[in-house]
């Protein structure tokens, strides 16, 4: 009796390893046969956005390899490392791709990809991710209207810090009627990137040089 | 023998109709359809998923002991899901990024292995795969029509996106409207079950008018050779 329950127990579980082993192989085939294709577009994908923000001609090196780690900064609204990708235009420091988050949207975070020329001028902005209601707050998303491309050019040079917000608080910025919290999170975070760039530009930069060679670096730098 | 699949066609796209008749799998049914595109990407995903789990699990249904059924049924379908979600991942990079959270979703939606286990685990292989293709393509055209519906209202647009899927020349059959800006409510969450509920009010309704005329047509053929 005890042994054809052993027997019954142990041929069950040799047939569920069986399938899991057959899963698994399965599994480990496609993964290995896919990997180079999805690694090949995601690069695409990315250097795509990447060319909406920052033109071809801005810069000669390859982004996608000249990759900085930036610790978690107040400024960027981050609680996780992030990469940068640094633009270099005949080795020298052209510009720098950061995400940045919006914690304050309407509904949930706004990412957010900004491009800031070495100079300190915005190259482009586009929103990564965000959840904001559709035909209201969505504007925000290049996919739906013109305004993100306010950014373009601007500097805090050009506009002193106090002029980040938009025209109902007082600010440069338009927005449509109805939506006002989205644009004002992302003016804030698109500000505040602007401002983590000119208070650790050096570092960025500097840290590229090395970049250049090695291409890998970190930047341990906490701003609080 | 054609009878068979021409009983599981009609089951599948019609009378047991998933998405209308047996309520399955709505989470992805309210979720996608925000576009056609969307949802009938996803109702193909859905179908092709079933077809090869059921395809799959039908040859070896025997040696399947009783008590393990359900974990070796979950273990295939979860097996062809990744397979299909890396596969979408690598060449329809675009599309997963529209699907991405939902395909491996397909894991839980309870069709799938409700299929598997009332049709797959007691049928032989080729009227399994077709009974899991066609369940799969009664759910895909109720998402596509939901979808359809609910981009037609909500953005005054159809067939939008559909170069994420075909390339860049899909986007000549896309057709916006000018002059309509569309009704928010249809791509909110509210549309999606406004929208169901019509799509199960209209399938109700064509039903019960056939089972009236089918029984209203009897009786008349009676009187008419009593007479």
């Amino acid at each position: 009796m005890s042994d054809s329950i052993v027997k019954h127990t142990s041929k069950t579980a040799i047939t569920m390893i069986a399938f899991a082993f057959i899963g698994t192989a399965l599994l480990a085939y496609v993964f290995e046969i896919t990997r180079a294709p999805i690694e090949a577009s995601e690069a695409e994908a990315r250097l795509a956005l990447f060319k909406q923000i920052l033109p071809e001609s801005a810069y000669d090196n390859d982004l996608l390899k000249q990759v900085i780690k930036i610790a978690p900064s107040e400024l960027l609204g981050n609680h996780l490392p992030t990469e940068a990708n640094i633009a270099t235009l005949n080795h020298k420091a052209a510009g720098i791709i950061l995400e940045a988050v919006a914690h304050d949207g309407y509904s949930g975070d706004i990412k957010l990809l900004i491009a800031i020329r070495a100079d300190g001028s915005i190259s482009g902005v586009r929103v990564l991710a965000h959840k904001e209601t559709p035909g209201l707050g969505d504007y925000i998303d290049v996919a739906r209207g013109n305004w993100i491309k306010l950014f373009n050019n601007e500097s805090l040079a050009k506009t002193p810090a106090k002029l980040w917000q938009v025209k109902k608080d007082g600010g440069k910025f338009d927005y449509m009627v109805g939506a006002t919290i989205t644009p004002r999170a992302v003016v804030k975070a698109v500000l505040k990137a602007v401002q983590f760039f000119e208070l650790n530009k050096d570092t960025l930069f500097a840290d590229s040089r090395n970049v250049a060679t090695e291409n890998t670096g970190l930047i341990h730098k906490h701003k609080d | 023998m054609s009878n068979i699949y021409k009983e599981i066609t009609i089951n599948g796209l019609w009378k047991q109709n998933t998405g209308v008749v047996q309520l399955l799998g709505l989470c992805p049914t309210l979720a996608v359809t925000t576009s056609a595109v969307n949802g009938l990407s996803l109702g193909l995903a859905t179908a092709l998923v079933m077809a090869a789990a059921n395809g799959s699990v039908s040859p070896v249904r025997k040696l399947v002991p009783n008590e393990i059924r359900v974990p070796v049924f979950i273990l295939v379908i979860a097996t062809l899901v990744t397979v299909i979600d890396l596969s979408i991942n690598a060449f329809a990079h675009p599309l997963h990024k529209v699907l991405g959270i939902f395909i491996p979703l397909i894991v839980v939606n309870c069709i799938v292995l409700a299929r598997v286990e009332s049709f797959a685990a007691k049928n032989t292989t080729v009227p399994s795969m077709l009974d899991g293709f066609m369940m799969g393509s009664g759910l895909m055209l109720v998402l596509g029509l939901l979808g359809a519906i609910r981009e037609l209202v909500g953005k005054g647009t159809i067939l939008s996106g559909l170069d994420l899927v075909f390339g860049p020349v899909a986007k000549q059959l896309m057709w916006t409207s000018t002059d309509y800006h569309g009704l928010l409510l249809a791509v909110l969450p509210p549309g999606a079950f406004l929208g169901l509920g019509s799509l199960i009010a209209i399938r109700n309704w064509i039903e019960i008018r056939n089972t009236a005329k089918t029984n209203a047509a009897t009786p008349t053929l009676k009187t008419s050779l009593s007479h």
